[in-house]
C-alpha cells in the first residue's frame, strides 16, 4: 500500500526532516509511526498525502509513484486516502452531517447516496444522533470522531492519522483506537502517528520508530507480537 | 489483497458506490453534474443573503457604476429621437436679387417645384417679409420710417424627405446658388450638424465612461471575492486536503461573482428607470412648450439585456481574476 524508497525531505532553509527512509506497509496492514516531536512523523504523513513533495527518493502509494503525479491529479490521489488530523480540521459553520458529507459532495455522489453513507459513517463512530449539531457543541473526543467519520465516509483503502488521540484521556484514546481497529479488520490500511507509547505498547501492531528524521526501529512493541 | 476485498464487501465497506456510479448512464451523470451546478448557484445566493447589508453595498456600487453609462446611453437615444423629428425641418432659404419681379420669382418657384429632390417651395414676397419682420422684431414704428423696403423676396425650399443627407443638401444648395435670380442660398441646418457633432462626442463618451466603469466593476467584484476567499481560507484548505479539485473550490466563488454582477445589473436597470421617471414630468412640460408630443422613452429591451448580460459577465470575469490569482496561494501545510 505504501512504499518509501530512500526518501529524504529537506525544507527550504536546510532543515532535514527525513533522511533516507525506506519501509513498506502492506495493503490491509495497520501500523504506528512514533518518535519524539520533530522526528518527522508529520512530514512522513504529508509526503503520503502529497501535502509535501520529497526532496529525494521515491514514494509509492497504492502502486502509484507519486513523483509522477501532476498537480492536477493530486485531488484524486487524496480521495483515496482518509486523513485524520490532531486538530480535527472541521468546518465550524456547518453541521456534523455537512462536515462528513463534504468528501462525498466533492466526489459527486447523488443526494440519496450521500445521506445513506454519511449516516453509515456516523453510526460506525457512534455519533448517529448528532448529525444536526454543530461541531462547536461537541466534546474534543466527539469532534475527533467526526473527523474520523469524514475520513472514512468515502471508503478509502488507506487511512492516515496524525496524533488522533493527542488531546484525549486514555479511555477515549482506547475508544478511538477501537474504531481504527474496526476499519483495519475490514481491510483498510491504517497508519497512525502517535507519541503515546503506553497506548502503542498496549496494541499488537507494527511500530515504525523515527529518530531525527531517520528510521530507527521497525518491529512490534505490543503484547501479541502481531501473531 | 483478495481476502481483504471480500472482507470489505461483506462489511458493506466495498467500493459498491463507485461501481454503481460508473454504471450510471451518460445522461444521468450529466444530470448529476448540472444538478450540482444548480445547487452551487443557489448555495452562492444563499451565502449572499446571509449578509444582506454587505451584499447590498457591493451590489449597489456595481449598480451605480453600470447605471451611469446606461443612463447616458438612454438619454442620448432620447435626444436622437427628438433630433430625428427636427431633421425634416431642414430648409433652404433662397434670397432673391432685389430686381427680381414677383412674377419671375413665382416662375422660379414653379420651376423648382418640378425637381424631384424638392418637396415644396414657399414664396415670401419682400412686403410679406417686411411685415413679418415688423411684427416679430419689435422695431415696428422705426421700420415705417424707412423709405424703401430693404428686404429681398425669399423662396423657402423644403427638400424632399429622401434628400435629407447633409452631403445631398449641400449639393442642392450649391446648385441653387447658381440660379440667375438668386442672390444668396442658405442652408438652415448648421445647428443640426453641430448638434450631431455633439451627439457623436456623447456617444464616444458613453463608451469611454462604460469602459472605465466596467473596469471599476471588475475591481469591485475582484476585491470582494478576494476578501471572501481569505475569509474562507480554512474551508479551502480542508477541501483541498480531502480531495477537492480546483474547479470544485472555484465554483462557489464564480457563482458569487455571477450573482453580484446580475444583481448589480438589475439595480442599475431600476436606477435608470427611476431617474427617467423623475425626469418625465419636466420633460413633458418642456415638450409641451415646444408644441411637441415627445415623451421620454424608457430603457429598451436591447439596453436592458446588455445591462444584465454585461453585469453578469463582468461579475464572472472579476471573480475569475480573483480566484485565479488567490486560490493557488492557499495550499494545505
Amino acid at each position: 500500500m505504501i512504499r518509501f524508497n530512500h526518501v529524504s525531505k529537506r525544507y527550504p532553509g536546510g532543515y532535514e526532516a527525513l533522511h533516507d527512509v525506506s519501509y513498506h506497509l502492506a495493503a490491509g496492514e495497520m501500523a504506528f509511526l512514533t518518535g519524539h516531536s520533530g522526528a518527522g512523523k508529520s512530514t512522513l504523513l504529508k509526503l503520503i498525502a502529497l501535502i509535501e513533495r520529497p526532496s529525494g527518493g521515491q514514494v509509492i502509494v497504492n502502486g502509484q509513484n507519486l513523483s509522477k503525479l501532476g498537480r492536477r491529479k493530486i485531488p484524486f490521489h487524496r480521495r483515496n486516502i482518509g486523513v485524520i488530523f490532531q486538530d480535527h480540521r472541521l468546518l465550524f459553520d456547518r453541521t456534523v452531517f455537512d462536515n462528513v458529507a463534504l468528501p462525498l459532495i466533492i466526489a459527486g455522489y447523488s443526494h440519496h447516496e450521500i445521506g445513506r453513507r454519511v449516516r453509515a459513517a456516523l453510526d460506525k463512530v457512534g455519533l448517529l444522533g448528532k448529525e444536526k449539531l454543530y461541531p462547536i457543541t461537541l466534546s474534543g473526543g466527539e469532534q475527533q470522531r467526526v473527523g474520523i467519520a469524514r475520513a472514512v465516509v468515502n471508503k478509502p483503502p488507506l487511512v492516515l492519522a496524525d496524533e488522533p488521540t493527542g488531546n484525549l484521556d486514555p479511555e477515549l484514546s482506547r475508544e478511538i483506537m477501537g474504531i481504527f481497529e474496526a476499519f483495519n479488520r475490514v481491510g483498510v490500511s491504517v497508519l497512525i502517528a502517535s507519541h503515546d507509547h503506553a497506548l502503542i505498547r498496549s496494541m499488537p501492531y507494527r511500530v515504525l520508530g523515527l529518530d531525527h528524521g531517520k528510521l530507527a526501529g521497525d518491529g512490534f512493541w505490543g503484547r501479541d507480537n502481531g501473531a | 489483497m483478495e481476502r481483504n476485498r471480500t472482507l470489505r464487501e461483506q462489511h458493506g465497506l466495498g467500493n459498491g458506490g463507485a461501481s454503481r456510479r460508473r454504471r450510471l448512464g451518460g445522461s444521468s451523470a450529466l444530470n448529476n453534474y448540472l444538478l450540482r451546478h444548480a445547487q452551487t448557484l443557489i448555495y452562492a445566493l444563499g451565502q449572499l443573503s446571509r449578509r444582506p447589508f454587505a451584499t447590498l453595498m457591493t451590489v449597489a456600487v456595481i449598480g451605480i457604476a453600470l447605471a451611469m453609462p446606461a443612463g447616458l446611453h438612454v438619454m442620448l437615444k432620447n435626444v436622437q429621437s427628438v433630433l430625428s423629428g427636427w431633421d425634416s425641418a431642414a430648409q433652404i432659404s433662397l434670397f432673391l436679387q432685389k430686381d427680381a419681379t414677383e412674377s419671375s420669382a413665382l416662375a422660379l418657384a414653379t420651376q423648382l417645384e418640378q425637381r424631384s429632390e424638392i418637396a415644396s417651395v414657399d414664396y415670401i414676397s419682400a412686403e410679406q417679409a417686411m411685415s413679418e419682420f415688423q411684427r416679430l422684431s419689435g422695431f415696428g414704428d422705426a421700420l415705417k420710417a424707412l423709405e424703401e423696403n430693404p428686404l429681398p423676396a425669399v423662396l423657402v425650399i423644403h427638400p424632399a424627405l429622401q434628400q435629407q443627407g447633409p452631403e445631398q443638401l449641400q449639393r442642392l444648395v450649391e446648385e441653387l446658388r447658381g440660379e440667375a435670380k438668386v442672390d444668396l442660398a442658405q442652408l438652415d441646418m448648421q445647428w443640426v450638424k453641430r448638434l450631431y457633432g455633439l451627439m457623436d462626442i456623447g456617444r464616444r463618451g458613453v463608451w469611454v465612461l462604460a469602459s472605465l466603469l466596467a473596469l471599476a466593476v471588475l475591481l469591485v467584484v475582484g476585491n470582494t471575492i478576494r476578501l471572501a476567499i481569505q475569509n474562507r481560507r480554512d474551508e479551502i484548505v480542508i477541501t483541498k486536503l480531502i480531495g477537492g479539485t480546483d474547479a470544485f473550490i472555484r465554483r462557489p466563488f464564480l457563482y458569487t461573482g455571477f450573482w453580484y454582477g446580475l444583481l448589480g445589473g438589475v439595480i442599475a436597470f431600476v436606477m435608470v428607470e427611476a431617474s427617467l421617471w423623475v425626469l418625465a414630468g419636466p420633460v413633458n412640460n418642456l415638450a409641451g412648450l415646444y408644441n411637441s408630443s415627445f415623451h421620454l422613452a424608457g430603457v429598451d429591451l436591447d439596453t436592458a439585456g446588455a445591462l444584465l448580460l454585461g453585469g453578469l459577465s463582468l461579475g464572472l470575469c472579476g471573480s475569475w481574476l480573483a480566484v485565479g490569482r488567490h486560490l493557488r496561494e492557499i495550499e494545505p501545510t
